[in-house]
């Protein structure tokens, strides 16, 4: 079964409904009639370009240029790391630690799914590569990011606390320890909570576009379910690595407590 | 156990403090006072290695830069003006505190079932300096350690605190404002005035 085919009048369709909710929250003043609509433009626009740049790449099927695109779109996640945080790590550790700390997780867990579990050939074609990555970076970013802002925000709430531990002889890693766990906790909560609803609250993107595709449910389902545990590890490992390295940047050499390494909150 | 080691600053400065050299013998209590803003709890950090700093601190022969942080803050402990808890339960923060000591501040074993949330200042003040003394560490550095305790507390607390100073042979630096309390508890009296430390001659008045 082939998918039907969509043309662009069939989108215009829908671009105008969504224009019509436009018109429905400037007569209700919401105060975001336009940022509604840029962000429906830049919708069309961005998803535009990557389907130019993903047809070219398929077309290519070359590694070097699979490598090229996976390390622009680290780049682009590790950015929005660390624009998610409130009070970031200074002079470049918060996107450091942000990117590498994916680039570890997901990049591994990628590699690994494509050529020991999935094993296209050759291993990095793009139709599987480029997806997969991207699925895992989008929640990865998203874990990573939950928990260095609840890691940083909260030491600076609690600095008292820490300091005071410190104070009466704790190692760093004790006296940020209750800290360290809330954070990791809470960059892994919503990839277990999106497991736990799976099929029942929600119906999986992935999924819903491969059963779209003609795919049979039956293998869709086998696809969502290793989508959704390659992108429970690489949220899961890549957020433990990234607190672990964030909280140990907290503190110096004397295991003193750092705030001055924290850029002021924003906004 | 008794401590033989005694405190020695030497050349210590930390923002508008100028380098401070002073040695304080095992068991003795130099009080240090000043103008809010002075810097006194800023030194005090320092001497604990919480704060980056000028100058070195000596324990008897061991040297604060050449001791992990955390095994330097076990032996020379900082009790805050305002003390921090972390857990659910009083005694969660106390490592066997002693029956006596606790008799001494006023309270019973049962405080060590209490909520940390229902502690009065003054309560806090007094668990914050059993907390530290439970652990016994080497040398004190008290920042007001009765700023929120009534007169017949804070005497008695005071009195507590000395006792066990001599005993273990704490060296000790301890802020206070109050001069009465002062020539009752130290040993010599520094003020620290613009950020130079000078000695006050007994009797301090």
């Amino acid at each position: 079964m082939d998918v039907i085919e969509l043309g662009w009048w069939q989108l215009a369709a829908a671009a105008l409904l969504v224009v019509a909710l436009a018109g429905c929250t400037a007569w209700a003043r919401l105060g975001m009639t336009q940022s509604l609509l840029i962000a429906a433009a830049r919708t069309v626009i961005q998803l535009a370009l990557v389907g130019l740049v993903l047809e070219a790449l398929f077309a290519a099927e070359r590694l070097l240029w699979v490598a090229l695109m996976a390390l622009a779109m680290l780049l682009i996640a590790g950015r929005e790391v660390m624009a998610r945080q409130k009070r970031r790590l200074l002079g470049g550790w918060a996107f450091g630690i942000g990117t590498l700390s994916m680039f570890l997780s997901s990049f591994t867990v990628a590699v690994l799914t494509l050529t020991v579990i999935i094993g296209p050939e050759p291993w990095y074609l793009p139709q599987y590569a480029i997806p997969l990555l991207g699925m895992m970076l989008g929640n990865t970013m998203t874990g990573v990011a939950l928990a260095m802002d609840r890691l940083t925000d909260t030491a600076w709430r609690q600095r008292g606390v820490i300091e005071n531990r410190l104070m009466l002889g704790q190692p760093w890693q004790q006296a940020i320890g209750d800290i360290r766990r809330e954070a990791m906790r809470s960059g892994l909560m919503p990839t277990i909570n999106a497991m736990a609803a799976a099929g029942v609250v929600s119906l999986p993107g992935m999924m819903t576009g491969q059963i779209l595709a003609g795919t049979a449910p039956g293998l869709a389902v086998k696809y969502q379910i290793l989508i959704m545990f390659t992108i429970t590890l690489g949220t899961g490992f890549g957020t433990l690595a990234a607190v672990a390295a964030g909280s140990r940047r907290l503190f110096d050499s004397r295991e003193r407590l750092r705030l001055d390494r924290l850029a002021p909150p924003r906004g | 156990m008794i401590r033989t080691d005694s405190l020695r600053l030497e050349g210590l400065a930390i923002g508008d403090v100028a380098p401070v050299r002073q040695t304080v013998a095992p068991g003795e209590i130099l009080c240090l006072s000043g103008a809010s803003g002075s810097g006194k709890s800023r030194l005090l950090r320092a001497i604990a290695d919480l704060e980056p700093h000028e100058g070195e601190v000596w324990l008897g022969e061991q040297a604060q830069s050449a001791t992990p942080g955390h095994v330097w803050r076990r032996a020379v402990m900082l009790v805050p003006a305002e003390s921090h808890w972390w857990a659910e339960r009083v005694g969660e923060h106390l490592l066997e505190p002693e029956t006596a000591d606790l008799a001494a501040l006023g309270f019973e074993r049962a405080v060590l079932d209490w909520s940390v949330a229902h502690l009065s200042s003054g309560e806090k003040q007094r668990l914050a300096l059993l907390r530290t003394v439970s652990r016994a560490p080497s040398a004190l550095l008290l920042d007001e350690p009765t700023a929120n305790l009534d007169d017949a507390t804070a005497r008695r607390v005071e009195a507590w605190l000395t006792e066990r100073i001599r005993q273990r042979g704490w060296p000790t630096l301890w802020v206070a404002h109050d001069m009465a309390q002062i020539r009752r508890v130290a040993d010599w009296h520094c003020r620290l005035v613009e950020g130079r430390l000078t000695e006050e001659r007994a009797p301090w008045t």
